[in-house]
């Protein structure tokens, strides 16, 4: 009879070191990953930086009349494209799409907006260097808004004087349409590039200065469309407190295992660093071209792109001084690791917004986790990655991870919709 | 021996058993990494590396110091060095023609940015701008100098964490 005890009391005391184990694995951290989880902690993103380029980044009637045009697809060549169409609120400013569908398709997955304020880069291929030269593009792109900015200054000067004029006075006469065409500006299509190229140089300045201030207003909205707390934050914010019950309600062993591999075996955080869990740099990882798309070369092209942009930050028309353009002064424009290398973009609501990669390649973020797993060779230039050699269990513990990154935005309600 | 004795001996080995049973059964839901701080799989960087601010050049040319504003080489963010050059019997070297790369070792990489040197500050200080470190772990930051007829180049090492 005592044998028995013994035995049974003997696995007994077995089971509770290894619970005690368990429990211990899920919420202590050395100091060195605790100081990791501290950088990617929502706690961490600083106010939001000035934007040098944009006098009216931080001017609240901006973001007012920025939404007001961000939702109207009034401009567009069709009248059915707004910046909404492709950044829907309710799907995290993306379209959940794996090419972006405007007036036509583009060849690239619909970026979201949330926490561009703090990239020096816009785009996959970072051919913009601030927000307002970027919500430029879409809007003369032949896909996407598929208008002209002579068409949009019209717009403006019909529907929009009042907003335009209390933010930057007196909007020029546009009304001679012999001198101002319907349809005009430096756009692929030949008549309205023709158009653009018969209007005299001043006449061209005043409608660009207009298009131009349509891009800042339109930036100093989504300057405010940051992300907010997650699961992920409860968890860094209850380690930093020191208290283990708060950390294990807010991750289950599994997200807790999942996260331990993101700072660790995964190399995740070689990318996907700091409190938005991207460097916003331009790395190759070698993802296949999508189907029926040619190999698309990332950042080569991008860097001539935002160097030659008429809308950078040492152009005429942004309102930078000649020291604020730092990354645009400094860009690294030529090397073998620009070949194919794209943006990491933001993991803050990753299982919110697929599909997944600049074109959309992949459905699920297992599948994603797949190719970190065994990366195939890169179509164009040379991957960054190895081989992670993680188990099936853990590949599913770094996607139980990711999902812990979902979290409602930290922005008012009434800036999530068309304004009313 | 007594036979309780002997009793008290099995259960205590067979317990023993069933926890290093349990743990090679719990081995491929937790990975050999917890057990031990080297099986983490981390790439090791080398113990002895040379950390200073202040340096020697490869050729025993200069000495060779920085300073970063913020104080601490910061992630992700563009910022400025200063750099400050001196012959090793310590008079500044003004003038000199510089040049700057770096990178990860570990990684195979080299630096996001182009940084220049855009201000000889005087007195050997030198202005360097565009320093950009987009990853957690050690770097190389590397300057060529060229001056007074002479050149050599410095490495420094840090850890960004």
């Amino acid at each position: 009879m005592k044998r028995v005890y013994l035995i049974v009391g003997g696995v007994i005391l077995a089971v509770a070191a290894i619970a005690f184990w368990v429990q211990d694995r899920q919420t202590s951290w050395s100091e060195a990953d605790t100081a990791m989880l501290r950088s990617l902690w929502i706690g961490s993103l600083p106010a939001l930086p000035p934007d040098p380029s944009n006098a009216f980044a931080d001017n609240p009637e901006a973001a007012k009349f920025g939404q007001k045009l961000f939702f109207d697809t009034r401009f567009s060549s069709n009248g059915e494209v707004s910046c909404a169409t492709c950044h829907l609120p309710e799907l995290m400013f993306t379209d959940g799409l794996p090419l972006a569908n405007g007036v036509g398709t583009t060849t690239r997955k619909t970026m979201s907006i949330v926490g561009t304020a703090y990239s020096p880069w816009l785009f996959w291929d970072g051919r913009k260097d601030s927000q307002w030269a970027q919500a430029l593009g879409p809007m003369e792109n032949p896909v996407e808004h598929g208008g002209t900015r002579v068409q949009y200054v019209h717009l403006i000067d019909e529907v929009y004087r009042a907003d335009y004029e209390t933010i930057f006075g007196t909007l020029p006469d546009f009304s001679d349409r012999t001198r101002f065409p319907n349809i005009a500006g430096p756009v692929d299509d030949s008549s309205a590039r023709a158009a653009w190229e018969a209007m005299t140089p001043e006449d061209r300045d005043a409608v660009t200065q207009v298009y131009v201030n349509m891009g800042k207003v339109i930036a100093a909205y989504e300057r405010l469309i940051v992300p907010g707390n997650s699961r992920f934050d409860k968890y860094v914010e209850a380690l930093l407190s020191d208290d283990k019950e708060a950390m294990q309600s807010a991750l289950t062993n599994d997200e807790v295992a999942g996260l331990r591999l993101f700072v660790g075996r995964a190399e995740c955080t070689k990318c996907h660093n700091g409190p938005l869990f991207t460097n916003n740099d331009f790395h190759n990882t070698g993802v296949p071209a999508a189907n029926g798309l040619p190999a698309d070369d990332g950042r080569a092209s991008g860097v001539q792109k935002v160097i030659n942009d008429e809308f950078n930050c040492l152009s005429q028309w942004s309102d930078a001084g000649d020291t604020d353009c730092a990354e645009l002064r400094f860009v690294t424009s030529t090397g073998e690791q620009l070949e194919a290398a794209f943006k990491p973009p933001t993991l803050r609501n990753v299982a919110e917004t697929g599909p997944y990669m600049h074109a959309g390649q992949y459905a699920t973020l297992a599948e994603v986790l797949q190719h970190y797993n065994h990366p195939p060779l890169a179509p164009i230039g040379h991957s960054e990655l190895e081989p992670l050699g993680l188990t099936a269990t853990e590949l599913a513990q770094l996607e139980a991870f990711l999902h812990t990154l979902s979290g409602p935005l930290n922005v008012p309600p009434e800036l999530l919709q068309a304004p009313r | 021996m007594k036979k309780q004795t002997i009793t008290v001996i099995a259960a205590s080995a067979l317990t023993t058993i069933v926890v290093i049973i349990g743990f090679i059964l719990l081995m491929p839901i937790i990975g050999p990494r917890y057990l031990h701080p080297l099986m983490m799989g981390s790439q090791p960087v080398a113990a002895n590396l040379d950390t200073s601010t202040s340096v020697l050049s490869d050729s025993g040319l200069f000495r060779v110091s920085y300073s970063s504003d913020p104080i601490l080489p910061p992630l992700n963010q563009i910022h400025t060095w200063t750099i400050h050059i001196e012959t090793v019997d310590g008079k500044p070297v003004e003038q000199a023609v510089i040049t700057v790369n770096g990178g990860m070792p570990q990684h195979g990489h080299g630096l996001p940015t182009s940084p220049e040197v855009t201000q000889d500050l005087g007195n050997g200080d030198y202005r360097v701008e565009g320093m950009k470190f987009q990853m957690p772990g050690w770097w190389e930051v590397r300057f060529n100098i060229a001056a007074n007829g002479q050149s050599d180049n410095v490495t420094f090492n840090f850890i960004l964490e």
